[in-house]
């Protein structure tokens, strides 16, 4: 489905070039659950925006379902993302000025989607996620785990096939993160394919296959019989 | 996304911050009250100007001697002649003209008015009975001068009607017998009140025949003739006809000048309406301040809201759809500024207008739909570079707040 073929990413500080990804070949397929870890500037954070078309190789091909996605312009990979690609960060990256419901409607109206049809998709989602009683709340009005909830129902909304998420437990206390965590694993059942960085062994080591980078490498990428599910 | 969902976005992103839209808003509808206030004194300067014209009377053509002439010498001062006097039949000749619809000779001169102990210097006009239509007067009480031959010099006389208060205060002034010189007078009539008009109080005249203010005056010649035309297509044949007439009555010398209103008017209009177009548009560029605070504004939205623009190009917005939410804001900005300024700029008219009942103040309809467009554009113009910006920011970088 996606695939890294010789991916490098470097960036340029003042006279000084830094390589965050070196030379990475990564296969991800359909309803795979993994999990990347290593040290903090292992190159994670790049890693996962790279997979979802925030950022660009600086040299390599990222080929999606076969196709090459540096052919792919402005609008047709903002396109991509939209329809394929769910992110969940770290610190939410909830809009203040909006409400729950209105947050998790984002996605919908930057798609296009009649208004009718996305509020029965956000009704429904909220439920799901035990959201419906702060449906009118401002995301200052939200705990932690109510927020990444409303950052999961957000990123899923749009059906995605894959879903990214950066330290989704990164700001939580343990139990709420595991919360979070497990309606994370629930979207497995529906197919989803699940990227989890985490600096929390623990938790990478409930995914089936599991990766560890150093130094914009991976070092290391094996499967478990693990069933989350 | 739909245009409707980009206009609610872009109203929801001003709601979030609404010291700054307000402030933003205020900027716009200033400029915009500005060009709608300025341009409506302008116009009702102009107005006014034209009213007072037509007040004088329309189709108006006027006689009166002498050669004005800016280049040359005239023949006058050739043949070392002072010009000659127009007369009565003069006047009464240039009725030959089928251009014309009637005239009215004109004299002038002072006198002092007495009734019993009450004493007055006045300004006399000396005219006939055609002078009420030509002048476009109105009576009051009583008549206006007969009809009838000119040259009768009857001993009756209109009031202007402050000479009338002046005089009479509350009593009936039409029947009596006043002063004028050294000559008595019957009052026939009282001009109903017109204010000023070009200059002169007409509340303030006596009228009396032309032939017995030549008496009164001793003199023989007319101030002026005013001709009406038939209508406004024959005043170019009027002043043509007047001047060849005149000329046959003078032994072929063109010794007196002709001058229609309307080239009179037609000047005032140039001028006033290029004043009031120059005011519109020195007033416009406080539009275009309006613009760059716009601009400015937007500048510190786009960085403001940096992490924003980089969820939603996260969320799968391309970087047209976020230029297009940093557009609307702009017009939706500049479009609601505009409105309230029309409003405002129409409450100023409003209330100038009722200071100053005497200028018809009333903004122009270009002017109105220039100040729109202008602030629209404005608005819109000086967001390109901003919604540019936050389109191109990179989404990585942006989520990161940098
Ligand atoms: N925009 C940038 N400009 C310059 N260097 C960057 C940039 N982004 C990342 N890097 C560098 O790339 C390397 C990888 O960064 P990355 O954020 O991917 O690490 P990470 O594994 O996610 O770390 P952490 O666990 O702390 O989040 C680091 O050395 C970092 O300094
Ligand atoms: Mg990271």
């Amino acid at each position: 489905m996606i695939e890294l073929q010789n991916v490098c990413r470097t960036f340029t500080v003042g006279d000084q070039q830094v390589a965050a990804l070196r030379d990475i070949n990564l296969r991800l397929d359909a309803g795979e659950y993994i999990s990347i870890m290593g040290p903090s500037g292992s190159g994670k954070s790049t890693m996962l925006n790279m997979l979802g078309l925030l950022d660009r190789p600086s040299s390599g091909t990222y080929l999606l379902d076969g196709g090459n996605v540096s052919d792919l312009n402005d609008e047709q990979q903002a396109r991509v993302r939209r329809e394929k690609i769910g992110f969940v960060f770290q610190s939410f990256h909830l809009v203040p000025r909006l409400t729950a419901a209105q947050n998790v409607e984002l996605p919908m109206i930057l798609a296009g989607i009649p208004g009718e049809e996305r509020k029965a998709r956000v009704n429904v989602l909220m439920q799901n996620y035990g959201l419906s009683d702060r449906a009118d709340h401002k995301p200052d009005q939200l705990s932690g785990g109510q927020r990444q909830r409303v950052a999961i129902a957000r990123a899923t909304v749009m059906n995605p096939t894959v879903l990214l998420a950066d330290e989704p437990t990164g700001n939580l206390d343990r139990n709420t993160g595991w919360e979070v965590l497990k309606l994370l694993e629930g979207l497995l059942q529906q197919g989803i394919t699940l990227v989890v960085v985490t600096h929390d062994g623990e938790i990478g080591a409930r995914a089936q296959r599991q990766i560890h980078m150093l130094d914009g490498r991976v070092v290391s990428d094996e499967s478990t019989q693990n069933d989350p599910k | 996304m739909k245009l409707a969902d980009i206009l609610q976005f872009a109203s929801g992103s001003l709601r979030g911050s609404p010291t700054r839209t307000l402030l933003m808003m205020l900027a716009m509808s200033i400029g915009v009250a500005a060009v709608v206030v300025l341009t409506a004194l302008g116009e009702g300067a102009r107005r006014y100007v034209v009213d007072q014209f037509s007040s004088l009377g329309t189709n108006l053509v006027i006689v009166l001697p002498g050669r004005t002439e800016t280049a040359g010498i005239g023949p006058g001062l050739m043949s070392g002649q002072t010009p000659r006097d127009i007369t009565l039949e003069d006047a009464q000749a240039l009725l030959r003209s089928r251009a014309i619809k009637r005239i009215a000779p004109l004299t002038i001169g002072s006198a002092s008015l007495s009734r019993g102990a009450l004493n007055r210097e006045v300004v006399v006009l000396g005219s006939t009975s055609d002078l009420l239509e030509v002048r476009h007067m109105s009576i009051g009480i009583g008549k206006f001068l007969p009809a009838g031959d000119i040259h009768e010099s009857a001993s009756v006389c209109v009031l202007g009607n402050q000479m009338k208060q002046e005089l009479f205060g509350n009593e009936q002034a039409v029947g009596q017998w006043v002063r004028l010189g050294d000559r008595r007078f019957r009052v026939i009539g009282v001009l109903a009140s017109q204010g000023e008009s070009m200059g002169m109080r007409t509340d303030e005249l006596v009228i009396v025949p032309v032939a017995s203010s030549h008496q009164l005056f001793n003199t023989t010649g007319l101030f002026r003739v005013l001709i009406e035309a038939k209508n406004r297509d024959f005043i170019e044949q009027t002043k043509h006809d007047a001047e060849e007439i005149m000329s046959q009555r003078h032994s072929g010398e063109k010794d007196v000048t002709v001058i229609t209103q309307d080239a009179v008017l037609a000047t005032f209009d140039r001028i006033l309406t290029a004043l009031t177009m120059a005011v519109g548009g020195i007033a416009a560029i406080s539009l275009a301040v309006a613009g760059v605070l716009i601009m400015n504004v937007m500048l510190i939205a786009v960085a403001q809201r940096v992490k924003e623009i980089g969820l939603l190009k996260a969320l799968g917005a391309p970087g047209k759809q976020i230029r297009y939410l940093f557009f609307a804001e702009a017009a939706l900005l500049s479009g609601i500024g505009s409105v309230a300024g029309l409003l405002l700029g129409y409450t100023g008219s409003f209330v100038i207008g009722k200071v100053y009942p005497m200028l018809p103040v009333s903004p122009p309809w270009w002017a109105v739909l220039a100040a729109t467009l202008t602030a629209l554009g404005t608005g819109v113009l000086f967001s390109v570079w901003p919604a540019r910006r936050a389109a191109k920011l990179d989404p990585v970088a942006a989520l990161a707040g940098k």
